[in-house]
């Protein structure tokens, strides 16, 4: 514990600002918007935290990060001993700096909440796992167990499959991760953009789980390439953590018209592709002057900031709630905004038209009022008569949601599934199936990066233990290094 | 990485390309495909997996090059390698209870019909192949259909082989023969052509089915850029494909989300029966 300060000495501190780069020349570019924290203001951050006994930012972290811990590290400039911690307790730190929504995880239950600013656990986080790449030779090598001789087959190299990689081959077992795209890292690849989590990042963690013994295989698709019954054959658990890759299309008139997209389709062009933003790569993309994205969520924000990037003199937000009601993270919104994106709230699609040659033209739009709560909590947009309206357009990104992709399961009949499709799990990602578990959108419907890990730590926990004959047991018996902490969030629309 | 085993003109941009995709050889059924990726930002073409070699590990594919990113695949010659082959992807095709299956092929069409007439003579069925294109040069395979067929009827446009004019002709004449009439038609070509094969034997309820390879990327149902109206619902062709009935097929929304990235082609446009449709490009 450090007591070079004094709590009230903490107190007097203000939070720090993340440095960014200039809203107006940062909309034309694919560099990252956040810079990071020079470390003197990292170190005068982290002596904001008050080291409470009562550690409730842990509670607020999905992987149960031991967040005081690495904090006071940081605080008294021993990064070597932050960077230990941190990656002891998060496989994916510097990812997960980037894009966890810390203002309603962990930094929410912060205390120093009740009385001003949480402390910027993200920022630091950030800081500690990015000094740690940068710093990869001075750190301890992790001492590995002995091979166990068991073998697990991890389907999807997303947060989850990665996260359940790196906690599996750190006991032993031997890892090999199947990717159905040609690169690694799943939605952290094709869904975020670079600005918000640079490829060479996402490039850093894979590099470390393989420096711990993970295989990882692209280009096999579990259900064609492979099947799950031929994983069983093969290995001795399974982990199937394979996304929520279907798109929830708008089923409106004029979706199929040239120019619309799902957000599936625009970021997997841009950001997995290179489309638009690397002129050597071959992949088109229509870039569009008028650009509107339906949805607000995270990915809605990174579909509408892509848009920008890509030229667009008009960028626009439609969203049939009000900016309240948005899931997307409020640092996502402010960015949006400082980049001159548009937010036409309250607004619902209702069609599409196109010009004789097919492409879209104009959006056929309805103007909402909100009614009661629904069931997701809030409030529900309900149409106002005769308030129809048009807005023109070129380009339409479908960013309302994503669900379960049947490609796997429906060629594993014996797999048990929710009515929407999803994979249902006990309280230890075990399937119906012996030896198979599941974690991440594939159980979950669209969700977060955190969630996903969390459901891949958690797995690799009941893996373990299945694979060195403890039965998983159904009762709370979080020990150090595991944690059964969960928060449960809602989707992306 | 996966190494090509070897590299063949049939016509002009037209190769059939034999690579090493050890999975995807022993995996594959007829009618399913690869998305091939030559390298870093290229685009991802889905392409027919045209034959199977599962004890050497090797599968066979007809490209043609179109675009900047097949134009890409089909320079890379014996010996050198492809980045990414991923699948078999889309559903295998379903045989039915017929006796009798007329096979029509158009421009590089015929090359993804190949496998088809494969596996229905292995299935005993009795095949009669109709392929076509504009030109004698752009006839394929006709030496290989003939030998899995009971009988290959060729047509080109310009006359220069076979009969002159299109595929139909011939399809309708066997339709009206009483004892060759076919109880089902695999047609697979420009899309232009698969409709017309679809209107042709529309009246005579005969079950006609069409491969369809609109613009893809992941090829797993993930982005829907592949959608397309099938008898009035939105079906994703890499993953409720890529063979659907073909009297139930938007033709004309195909048609035209296939112009999407038309004027981004550095190239000029291919000639008109060089079809993309066939050669299952994204362009």
């Amino acid at each position: 514990m450090s007591n070079k300060l004094t709590p009230k000495e903490r107190l007097a501190i203000d939070r720090v600002k993340m440095p960014e780069r200039d809203p107006d020349a940062r909309s034309r570019t694919f560099e990252e918007v956040n810079q990071g924290l020079p470390f003197e203001e990292a170190m005068r951050e982290a002596q904001r935290c008050l080291q409470c006994k009562n550690r409730q930012c842990v509670n607020g972290c999905p992987v149960a990060v031991s967040i005081p811990e690495f904090i006071d590290a940081l605080a008294e400039g021993d990064l070597l001993k932050a960077a230990g911690i941190l990656q002891r307790d998060n496989a994916l730190p510097a990812i997960c700096g980037r894009v966890c929504p810390q203002e309603t995880q962990c930094e929410a239950l912060c205390v120093r909440k009740a009385k001003g600013e949480p402390v910027a656990i993200g920022y630091l986080e950030r800081f500690v796992a990015d000094w740690a790449m940068a710093h990869e030779a001075e750190l301890a090598r992790e001492p590995l167990p002995a091979p166990t001789g068991k073998k697990v087959a991890i389907v999807g190299s997303g947060p989850a499959g990665l996260t359940a990689a790196g906690a599996l081959a750190r006991k032993g077992h031997g890892v090999t991760i199947f990717e159905a795209l040609h690169d690694t890292g799943g939605v952290l690849r094709y869904g975020i953009p670079e600005f918000r989590l640079p490829n060479n990042i996402i490039d850093m963690e894979v590099a470390r789980l393989l420096a711990v013994g993970v295989t990882i295989e692209c280009n096999v698709i579990i259900g064609k390439t492979l099947t799950l019954e031929q994983l069983l054959e093969e290995f001795d658990a399974v982990f199937i953590a394979n996304g929520a890759g279907l798109p929830v299309m708008l089923n409106i008139p004029g979706e199929n018209l040239k120019g619309v997209y799902s957000a599936n389709e625009y970021l997997t062009r841009v950001n997995l592709m290179e489309a638009g933003r690397n002129p050597s790569a071959a992949t088109p993309i229509i870039r569009g002057s008028s650009v509107a994205v339906i949805g607000g969520g995270n990915t809605a924000m990174d579909c509408v900031r892509v848009a920008r990037r890509l030229g667009a003199k008009r960028a626009m937000i439609i969203y049939r709630r009000s900016e309240i009601e948005m899931p997307a993270r409020i640092e996502e919104i402010k960015h949006a905004k400082e980049e001159g994106v548009e937010f036409i709230m309250l607004t619902a699609l209702t069609g599409i038209s196109g010009s004789d040659s097919g492409w879209v033209t104009s959006l056929h739009c309805q103007k909402m009022e909100l009614g009661s709560a629904d069931e997701s909590g809030r409030r529900k947009p309900i149409p106002i008569a005769g308030s129809e309206y048009d807005i023109e357009a070129d380009i339409v990104v479908n960013a309302v949601g994503t669900r379960a992709n049947p490609l796997l399961t429906s060629t594993a009949p014996d797999l048990a599934l929710n009515r929407r499709g999803n994979i249902t799990i006990d309280d230890h990602g075990a399937t119906s199936i012996r030896g198979v578990f599941a974690g991440g959108d594939i159980v979950r419907g669209g969700a977060t990066v955190i969630l996903a890990m969390g459901d891949g730590k958690e797995a690799a926990k009941a893996i373990h233990d299945y694979l060195t004959g403890k039965e998983p047991e159904h009762d709370a018996n979080s020990g150090e290094e595991w944690s059964d902490d969960k928060l449960v969030m809602g989707g992306d629309n | 990485m996966h190494q090509v085993i070897s590299n063949d003109i049939l016509a002009p941009n037209l190769h059939r390309i034999v690579v090493h995709a050890p999975r995807v050889a022993v995996a594959r059924k007829p009618g399913q495909f690869v998305i091939v990726h030559a390298e870093s930002g290229d685009e991802r073409i889905p392409l027919t997996i045209g034959d199977a070699d599962p004890a050497a590990g090797n599968i066979t594919l007809f490209v043609q090059a179109v675009g900047v990113s097949t134009r890409k695949i089909v320079s890379i010659k014996a010996g050198g390698f492809i980045r990414d082959v991923a699948g078999p992807l889309g559903k295998p095709t379903h045989f039915g209870d017929w006796e009798r299956v007329a096979c029509v092929g158009g421009g590089v069409g015929t090359a993804v019909l190949y496998p088809l007439v494969k596996a229905l003579s292995e299935l005993g069925k009795h095949i009669t192949t109709i392929i076509g294109g504009r030109s004698s040069q752009y006839i394929i395979l006709a030496d290989e259909l003939a030998a899995l067929s009971e009988k290959l009827l060729i047509t080109t446009e310009d006359g220069t082989l076979g009969r002159k004019g299109f595929v139909t002709a011939e399809l309708s004449d066997l339709i009206n023969d009483p004892l060759r009439t076919p109880q089902a038609v695999f047609a697979v070509g420009p899309v232009p052509m698969m409709r017309a094969v679809a209107e042709l034997t529309r009246p005579y309820g005969i079950e006609t089915i069409v491969s369809l390879n609109p613009i893809m990327i992941d090829g797993t149902g993930m982005c829907g850029g592949c959608r397309v109206m099938v008898g009035g619902e939105m079906k994703f062709a890499c993953v409720d494909g890529p063979e659907f009935n073909g009297h139930m097929v938007d033709f004309a929304g195909l048609s035209d989300r296939l112009t999407t990235y038309r004027d981004q082609e550095a190239q000029p446009p291919h000639p008109k029966s060089e079809c993309r449709l066939g050669s299952k490009s994204a362009k």
